[in-house]
């Protein structure tokens, strides 16, 4: 965190002054490590087994906060009798189909209740969707479904919840953490102390983390048992509790609230489906749950329709649903690549990213670049992903040849973000609002400019067409003010368009107003509220000694200003807050209301003792204990019956390379990963002795993502001006590695040279019963700028996870050798001698590692 | 005793004659117990004073790639990774919380690595040698106490770079003149704290009024030495130390040589009234010997 997120970091120094116990858990000793109480180094990619550790701890200690495991999550529940868990089928759970290398999630459905996830399923095959859904709404048995599942309070029976949880994790015991991860059992019962000593009514633990985490193939379960581990100690919707995700650079939050993926609309609404007709009330009823806050999601989806399509989108032609475009499987950047490669897709646009360095796997990246019709690069500098065609490693080896490239490149100079207005959403759903500091110089235009203008002169052009296909670009409401000499749209009626109007054209206040017959519209549900009473609220900037603890009035946190989800359950199932020193919200019986500091995300007047009629719906359904307002259920789920690709709860698998057979399970990997089958993105044999050690990628404080906003400027290439790799003085002695000498660094993927820092920081790990050295690649670097160099992720395989197509590039295996990579054609031969000498010269697919391993192409 | 030389000094600034009513000594305290590296301090003072690049390249010396201070490096943030056998008792981690603030270890199962950080500037000395032997009057002391070049006067003799005893100050090659951290001279008049201060996270630089600076890093330390940090030091904010204290002083970790700070640093010129006594005593000597001689050859 102190690396990458500096200027978060100073309010963990500050809890640090005031007595909290900072614990670093990385591969790496880094700047964190360097201020942290107690640095835990592990093998990079066993974080499940770490976590899945101390979940077993809590479990078999009795250390679970029960009054609060009991009321808030989903412990009592009662599960399928039908459900096999991975202790039982060898690493898999009941419903795998070999043939698809997926699941069939109805067995781990509750028993005779039906459930839905908060966001459906956003991309389930297209023909297994409505069957799919059809199951959760019936249920295994075929019998009608109600929305609460059964309950055990005692949690003896075994088939509830925290009994499947307790069997699943039995077998993560310190000595198998210290197996599997590198760690001794030693160092493993002092984090687990402190976590569980710092947990309860009294205290809380949070956990922080970032695409450490993420980007693996199990990357969402990683966060999933994060999210066990604080509901097991309460440590959800408290002040000082939580998980909190800190995003690869500013707003990426906020590009995940307004997409810029390719699964879901704004608000985390599923992004509809290409396989047959479906009216909007269809496509509500397979992805929404009934109860729940979900149960509005017409009102979000239709409000959305009203925001885009204003007039036109009327109820006699449902809301213009049908002038959503449509997905029909995978459209991941990854599975985008493999299409440009293809042939299939011809064009991209590149708007502040640079996937040549900044993805992994640079050859395929750059292999699809070479070959599409157009490509526009929107940037501050001239980056690699514009200057490909000349200059990427794949010329000089022979692999490109830049006049074999058809691709037409436009570069178009961006703005920064001092040169325009707007909002960034950070980590904590805190959008702030930026002023503009100077005009942009020369052609350098927003971002907000850009794509206004273009869809402007593209409406131009479309002007008078009478093709119904035109109709969705010429309805759109594109009618925003602008200002100054080059038409900058503005940002602020942007923002209140996100906010949304009522029916008198008002801004609203709350999503808590949407309706769903049309008479409101807005952008994004969850920012409603933000520009409430005409205010742009994201630029409140009163300062935190002139407000409560909380800082409400300090820029606008989505929902309704929330600064603390679920926060129900910082009281008592009777409304009393936990303990004095965690008081946050507390229902006052005079007043009949929540009061506190923050805004409660209960609805204010709902009672601890409430009860639902029978029969109702959307937050109606739920009780005064229903913490969790975005789940069917109202709880917090330890186990998840519906909504994951891989499981209802987090397995330790193995990354797609690894340096050991997975001491668990006999199934190595993520059986559900996703693989891209292609000569450049082969893994590595599990154990390989030919590439014997493991990498990590990693940021440098110095550097920027990938590089473009920091390599080319001269104070920061500086401070960090080449590329270097990390080793242990151990591995250095291995390898015959001199510190400030040269390291070839070699995969079946790529071989890149790097500058060797011997340092301590770096240190073997004793796991799998074998010696793991683990290398430091940070992966800044390409041939552009003022500090060059190769490019780390080169060495990565694209292989991902199957719930939000993120890649495995924490986690992989190499050679490391002395001296500078060869030049030219050599380069190349190296690397194909490297895939002779590892048997990977059959025809690219599905790598199996261990001969049983299934994985799912796509 | 005035100390105009060497010693402690009341009022600094009054002492290089500007009235009463002066404004208070401003400085710097560097709390390195809190600093993380991130050397937004360096990039701070290079963006604001248009300091020149000063390099690209890869020194090996940990995370540090600037190596020290100069005329194109104002602001130099060292790394120091230490190795040192695994102590004996861990880190207490139950409750309630008794982490080591600051303590910056962390113990891995075979040994304990620590790494050190630290911003350095100018120390802006109480008896700053660079201002006393400058022969244009381009280095002055300022209304803040605090010890500036005039690039504009300064005509590159030189004389500053050796008296120097922290070798901050340094002429910038093609250019011939001698440069230094300014304090951000230009931002304190206008009111503003200095870039690298503004810029800093975690407030591992704090600017204020010297005294209270002084107070505050005494409790700093105190605190440190409380928790279990007993290297915790302060280095600088001694008046009775050899440069009659820094207007810029620091809370170390360890040693100062460990950051690549002179132990004892003494002002060039606290040895002047001494030298010229024993130039005196040398000149009246020979001048007793000549006269003996010229006696003697009367005899």
């Amino acid at each position: 965190m102190a690396e990458c997120h500096p200027v978060g970091f100073q309010w963990v120094m500050e809890a640090k002054q005031r007595g909290a116990v900072v614990i670093h858990v990385d591969p790496r000793f880094t700047r964190t490590s360097a201020l942290a109480d107690l640095h835990v180094p592990l093998r990079a990619g066993t974080d499940i087994a770490f976590l899945g550790g101390l979940i077993n701890y809590v479990l078999q200690h009795g250390l679970d906060f029960r009054d609060y495991l009991l009321a808030y999550t989903n412990a009592p529940a009662i599960v399928s009798d039908e459900f096999g868990d991975t202790e039982d089928l060898a690493g898999l759970f009941s419903g795998f189909d070999p043939a698809t290398a997926s699941y069939h999630p109805r067995t781990w459905s509750y028993d005779g209740a039906r459930a839905a996830a908060p966001i459906g399923h956003p991309e389930m095959g297209a023909d297994d969707h409505d069957e799919r859904a059809a199951e959760e709404r019936l249920g295994a048995t075929g019998e009608p479904l109600t929305d609460k599942p059964r309950m055990d309070p005692t949690l003896t029976d075994p088939r509830c919840v925290y009994q499947i949880v307790k069997r699943h994790f039995a077998r993560y015991t310190p000595e198998m953490v210290e197996q599997v991860c590198g760690v001794p059992a030693d160092t493993f019962r002092r984090v687990a102390e402190a976590v569980t000593s710092n947990s309860g009514p009294e205290r809380t633990t949070a956990w922080v983390y970032s695409v450490g985490w993420t980007q693996h193939t199990v990357g969402v379960q990683y966060i999933r048992a994060a999210s066990i581990l604080q509901l097991l100690l309460g440590n959800i919707g408290r002040p000082g509790g939580g998980i909190l995700a800190l995003r690869g650079h500013a707003s990426i939050q906020g590009s995940t609230d307004i997409p810029t993926l390719f699964n879901i609309l704004p608000g985390y609404i599923p992004m509809r489906r290409a396989h047959r007709r479906q009216s909007l009330d269809e496509f509500v009823a397979a992805d929404a749950g009934r109860t729940g806050f979900w149960g509005n999601m017409k009102a979000y989806a239709v409000s959305l329709l009203k925001a885009w399509w204003g007039e036109a989108a009327q109820p006699d032609n449902d809301f213009c649903f049908d002038y959503l475009p449509r997905i029909d499987g995978d459209h991941g950047t990854y599975r985008t690549v493999l299409d440009q490669i293809a042939g299939t897709v011809k064009g991209y646009f590149v708007v502040g990213e640079n996937p040549a360095i900044g993805s992994a796997n640079g050859t395929l990246q750059r292999l699809g670049l070479a070959n599409l019709e157009w490509l526009v690069v929107r940037d501050l500098q001239m980056i690699e992903t514009a200057t490909f065609w000349r200059d990427a490693p794949e010329i000089e080896t022979g692999q490109l040849r830049t006049e074999a490239i058809g691709t037409e490149v436009f570069v178009l100079p961006a703005a920064a973000h001092t040169e325009k207005p707007g909002t960034f959403t950070n980590t904590q759903r805190l959008l702030q609002w930026r002023h503009q500091a100077v005009e942009p110089t020369g052609d350098q235009r927003s971002d907000l400019w850009f794509y206004y203008h273009l869809g402007r002169r593209i409406r131009d052009k479309l002007a008078g067409s009478t093709d119904p296909r035109d109709r969705p670009v010429l309805d759109l409401t594109w009618d925003y003010p602008t200002e100054g000499g080059h038409d900058e749209p503005s940002a602020e009626a942007v923002l209140r368009e996100i906010n949304g109007v009522g029916p008198d054209g008002a801004a609203l206040s709350s999503y808590t107003q949407l309706a769903d017959d049309g008479s409101t519209a807005c952008g994004c549900w969850i920012y409603c509220g933000c520009f409430a009473d005409e205010v742009n609220q994201p630029a409140r900037r009163r300062p935190r000694h002139e407000q409560s603890w909380v800082a409400p009035e300090w820029g606008w946190a989505w929902p309704d200003n929330r600064r603390i989800l679920y926060n129900r359950a910082s009281a008592d199932p009777q409304g009393r807050p936990w303990s004095a020193r965690k008081a946050y919200l507390r229902w006052d019986p005079d007043l009949r209301r929540w009061t506190g500091p923050d805004r409660p995300d209960i609805e204010a007047t709902k009672p601890p003792d409430f009860q639902p009629e029978p029969g109702a719906q959307a937050q109606h359904a739920l009780s005064g204990t229903d913490a969790f307002i975005m789940q069917t259920d109202g709880r917090g789920w330890l186990y998840v019956p519906t909504g994951l690709m891989d499981g209802p709860l987090p397995t330790h698998y193995e990354p797609p390379d690894s340096p050991v057979a997975n001491p668990l399970y006999a199934q190595q990997a993520n059986p559900t990963r996703q693989v891209y089958p292609h000569p450049d993105n082969r893994t590595h044999e599990v154990g390989s002795q030919v590439f014997p050690y493991v990498f990590t990628t990693y940021r440098l404080t110095e550097h920027h993502t990938a590089g473009g906003m920091s390599r080319f400027l001269p104070y920061l290439a500086e401070l960090q001006p080449a590329f270097f790799c990390e080793v242990s003085p151990e591995l250095a002695a291995e390898r015959g590695l001199e510190h400030l000498g040269w390291a070839t660094i070699v995969t079946a993927r790529a071989a890149v040279e790097a500058r060797v820092l011997v340092t301590p920081r770096m240190r073997p790990l004793r796991a799998g019963g074998r010696t793991v050295h683990q290398v430091g690649v940070p992966y800044h670097w390409g041939g552009n700028g003022l500090s060059v160099g190769d490019s780390g992720n080169d060495l990565l395989a694209a292989t991902l996870d199957p719930n939000v197509h993120i890649q495995e590039s924490k986690a992989a295996t190499c050679d490391i050798i002395a001296g500078r990579r060869p030049r030219g054609a050599d380069l190349r031969r190296l690397v194909g001698n490297y895939r002779v000498r590892a048997g990977l010269t059959g025809p690219a697919g599905m790598e199996r590692p261990d001969g049983t391993d299934q994985a799912r192409g796509t | 005793m005035s100390n105009h030389l060497s010693g402690p000094v009341e009022d600094v600034t009054g002492q290089s004659g500007y009235p009463a009513g002066h404004p208070p000594r401003m400085g710097f305290f560097t709390d390195t117990s809190v600093c993380i590296g991130c050397k937004a301090c360096e990039v701070a003072c290079k963006e604001w004073n248009l300091v020149p690049e000063s390099g690209m390249d890869l020194l090996g010396s940990s995370y540090d790639n600037t190596g020290a201070l100069g005329a194109d490096t104002w602001r130099h943030v060292a790394f120091v990774e230490q190795v040192r056998p695994r102590e004996s008792a861990p880190v207490d981690l139950g409750m309630p919380a008794v982490g080591r603030p600051g303590g910056q270890e962390a113990a891995d199962a075979d040994r304990d690595v620590t790494w050190l950080m630290a911003s350095d500037v100018c120390k802006h000395c109480t008896h700053a040698a660079c201002l006393d032997v400058c022969p244009t009057g381009s280095l002055f002391r300022t209304e803040f106490g605090t010890v500036v070049v005039q690039e504009d006067i300064c005509n590159g003799c030189g004389y500053c770079v050796p008296a120097c005893p922290y070798g901050v100050i340094d002429i910038r090659a093609g250019d011939g003149r001698a440069w230094k951290c300014t304090l951000c001279y230009d931002r304190l008049r206008g009111g503003l704290e200095p870039a690298c201060a503004k810029a800093c996270p975690t407030d591992s630089i704090q600017f204020g009024p010297w005294d209270e600076l002084r107070g505050r890093a005494q409790q700093r330390v105190d605190h440190l030495r409380a928790s279990g940090v007993p290297r915790a030091r302060l280095y600088g904010a001694d008046p009775d130390d050899g440069v009659g204290g820094d207007g810029a002083f620091f809370l170390l970790l360890d040693e100062p040589e460990v950051y690549g700070l002179p132990p004892d640093p003494v002002v060039t010129t606290r040895d002047l009234p001494a030298m010229w006594r024993a130039a005196g005593v040398a000149a009246a000597t020979a001048a007793a010997v000549m006269v003996a001689a010229f006696l003697g050859g009367r005899r």
